[in-house]
């Protein structure tokens, strides 16, 4: 019988939490469950069956089950399963870059920008190139935020402007340009086929170019997008999937600060 | 006299839709004194002209651009093609190839009466009509035979960038329940001043629009429709800066259903107000010829604004849009007017008000086959909610009966669907349509109630929103921002360069030919 909610099969792995070598979790420590789901492109059948329970072992799974499978169209099945997998990872080791700041209330950021850089900070947001999206930038810019944090706009130390979408590189610049902005945000939301990349490189070249990059806080975010991501295409900071208003808004002003009483 | 579920007064509604008719006539006044440089190439494709230059740039483009370059688009392609084709006896597509190869100035050509250039061109307007006809006929044909799915149609989208493997998805979905395949176009289409040539391979989070990738997917939608013993649609998008020439090409390659909202194109592309107007005004006229059922952009304003807050604009917009197509001649079965369950699922009651809102929609537009969208802004790439939200989605959709039910996946806002995505959320949807069928005849609503009160506060809103777009004019109340929160200047945007007055010679005999026929 095949590991399950009735078996009695004795449980010999180690059930103690080590951070060096952690598993998966389904319901005992170390068990290493993972529920997945995948097509492969043949009929359904036992030999499709048999070949995601290959596919499994092979991707470092015991233990494999397939629990579910369904010709989709003719020639491709899809498969939910279980498996343990026999990997580990070593939590201890891990570093991950951060944008460095202290997440504030939108209160105490107005507050902290009148106290310590005396004036608004200018910022100007866009999604840029073909994105034709602009949910990323509306939840961090519009007046009424997203999930309960308002956006930029809302801050009385902001002067924000929200471009929308399908601005291209240039218009971005000239209207940073023309507003004297001391941020800019970039929003990408189509990231298929790497195309976010090549756009978010072309504008740190452009800015290098007109002389401004150093001038500028440049900021980019969106669901695909890391800070990790950001420092590497040459931004200063990258905010992805869960952050909001508050922490663009926070970093931007401390940034700021760093900037002029360096 | 139509009864209401959710206590709507219907002479409210006939209120609502007289003010949206002023401000829809109001624009029509603006829209027939002018012309586009889309509409132009329009006549063009209807009049046979196809194919690409030695820079693969669109023969419509080539010969509308040399009208507009000596400065006289304002007089139409119409009579300088005929005059073109009287004087050197040659067809239109080969006029239009001596115009790229640089042999031929036909703004040079001596000016014949409006009379001799009718004559000339008829046999070519006839013959492309007579296509889009029997394009109808073959649709109207496979729906005698073979019959389609039951409303609300199931509609999925397809995005792969590459029009054979959109194929691929495309018939699974079919075989799996789909009864309409809208392919995605690829992103910035939208701003192109110019259709693609050819088949296409390579698209960002969609499918160039072409008339050869429109005649490839028909013909497989054909095959797997005779295959499932249901006729497939196809839907695409003619909105942007070619909406009517879209338009014309899916007329000629038999699509179904087209995106096709000017509003939505001057809010959400910063496209050209009066360019997009005068635009839609034709497309829809070839729409509701080729019996295409339109899709208008409602659903987007939710996706910026709150789908509570905003609801009544979303009603407003739809009850304008209902007018514009009117006036195109678009009967009532062809509009698929926009809607959306977007309300943020932390709401208490929100599935109530959402119930409201569809009910409160199929009772203004009894005869429109309306199309609801599903949540996208709150789908937080938890996909087991997410699947959660599409099946109260779907709920609601079978309640009101809702015309196209463009499924949401549980994968939204994390990849352009998987094969199994689409799979899952056919199965969703066909158990809910089948295990809730007759629910919208069983329930009736409390008075006084969560529901009624609702519907009734969104029509109210709208008016009020209405009557004050009145006062102002579309294009005013567009300027000042009173719309969707997005302010669009009469004289900004994209394609503006594109539009003029329409000057002596003008004519499109393509509009009274068209407009309000079979």
């Amino acid at each position: 019988m095949s590991e399950g909610l009735y078996s009695m099969e004795a449980k010999d792995y180690d059930k103690t939490l080590d951070l060096k070598k952690i598993k998966p979790y389904g319901d005992t420590m170390n068990d290493g469950k993972v529920q997945l789901s995948f097509t492969l492109p043949v009929p359904a059948g036992a030999e499709a069956i048999e070949a995601a329970k290959q596919m499994l072992l092979k991707m470092g799974f015991t233990n494999p089950l397939v629990v579910y499978s369904k010709e989709l169209t003719p020639g491709f099945t899809f498969f939910n399963c279980y498996g343990s997998t026999t990997h580990t990872v070593d939590y201890t080791t891990i570093h991950v870059p951060k944008v460095d700041s202290k997440v504030m209330s939108m209160e105490a950021c107005d507050e902290y920008i009148k106290e310590h850089i005396g004036r608004k900070i200018v910022v100007v947001g866009a999604s840029t190139g073909t994105d034709a999206h602009t949910v990323g930038i509306d939840a961090i810019m519009n007046m009424k935020g997203y999930a309960g944090h308002y956006g930029i706009e809302r801050y009385e130390m902001f002067e924000a402007l929200n471009m929308g979408s399908q601005v291209t590189n240039e218009e971005f610049i000239a209207k940073a340009i023309e507003m004297r902005a001391d941020a800019l945000l970039v929003s990408q939301t189509v990231t298929q086929k790497d195309v976010h990349i090549h756009n978010m490189i072309n504008l740190v070249e452009l800015l290098e170019a007109e002389g401004l990059r150093d001038k500028v806080i440049l900021c980019c975010g969106g669901a695909r997008i890391t800070h990790e991501l950001a420092k590497e295409l040459g931004y200063d900071a990258g905010f992805g999937m869960n952050t909001y208003a508050d922490d663009v808004a926070s970093y931007i002003a401390e940034e700021l600060n760093r900037r002029m009483h360096k | 006299m139509q009864q209401s579920k959710v206590g709507l007064d219907f002479a409210k509604v006939a209120h609502a839709k007289q003010v949206a008719k002023n401000i829809a006539d109001d624009v029509q006044q603006f829209v027939e004194n002018y012309t586009t440089v889309a509409v132009e190439r329009t006549i063009c494709r209807l009049l046979g002209i196809d194919g690409i230059d030695a820079n693969d740039v669109p023969l419509p483009n080539v010969v509308v651009d040399q009208i507009k370059d000596k400065g006289v688009l304002g007089e139409g392609v119409i009579f300088f093609l005929g005059n073109a084709m009287i004087e050197t006896g040659l067809s239109a597509q080969a006029i239009a190839e001596q115009v790229a190869e640089g042999k031929l100035d036909i703004t040079q050509c001596k000016a014949h009466s409006q009379e001799e250039i009718n004559a000339i061109l008829q046999p070519t307007i006839d013959a492309n009509v007579a296509r889009i006809r029997e394009r109808r006929a073959r649709r109207e044909h496979y729906l005698e035979t073979i019959g389609e799915g039951n409303k609300p149609y199931l509609y999925i989208i397809v995005a792969t960038g590459n029009i054979y493997e959109d194929v691929v998805q495309a018939q699974a979905g079919a075989r799996q329940g789909a009864d309409i395949i809208a392919v995605i176009r690829t992103t910035g289409q939208s701003l192109l001043d110019y259709v693609p040539y050819g088949a296409t391979t390579e698209g960002f989070g969609g499918t160039f629009a072409t008339q050869e990738n429109f005649r490839i997917m028909r013909k497989a939608l054909d095959e797997v429709g005779e295959e499932v013993g249901r006729y497939i649609r196809l839907c695409n998008y003619c909105s942007g800066l070619c909406m009517p020439e879209i338009a014309a090409m899916g007329a000629l390659e038999g699509l179904d259903v087209m995106l096709n909202d000017a509003l939505y194109g001057i809010l959400f592309r910063d496209i050209n107000m009066q360019r997009t107007l005068v635009d839609q005004y034709f497309s829809r006229i070839i729409n509701g010829f080729a019996g295409v059922i339109i899709n208008t952009g409602e659903d987007n304003y939710l996706t910026t604004a709150d789908a509570y807050e905003q609801a009544h604009t979303v009603l407003a917009s739809d009850l304008i849009n209902e007018q514009l197509a009117a006036l195109a001649g678009l009967p009532e079965e062809q509009m698929g007017l926009g809607h959306a369950f977007e309300m943020d699922p932390e709401l208490e009651n929100g599935f109530l008000y959402e119930l409201a809102q569809a009910q409160m929609t199929r009772e203004i537009f009894p005869n429109a086959p309306l199309k609801y969208m599903p949540p996208t802004k709150f789908m937080t790439g938890n996909i087991f909610r997410g699947h959660i939200q599409d099946a109260l989605f779907n709920i609601i959709g079978n309640w009101t009966h809702q015309g196209l039910q463009l499924l949401g996946m549980p994968t939204e806002a994390i990849h352009t669907p998987f094969m199994s995505d689409r799979y899952l959320s056919i199965e969703n949807a066909k158990y809910i349509f089948n295990n809730m069928k007759s629910i919208g005849e069983e329930v009736e609503f409390r008075e006084g109630g969560i529901v009624k009160s609702r519907a009734q506060k969104v029509l109210n809103d709208a008016i009020e929103l209405l009557e004050t777009m009145q006062k102002e004019g579309l294009f005013n109340a567009l300027e000042k921002g009173i719309f969707g929160d997005v302010k669009r200047p009469k004289n900004g945007g994209k394609g503006l360069a594109g539009v003029a007055p329409k000057a002596s010679h003008y004519s499109n005999p393509f509009v009274e030919l068209l407009k309000g026929k079979k």
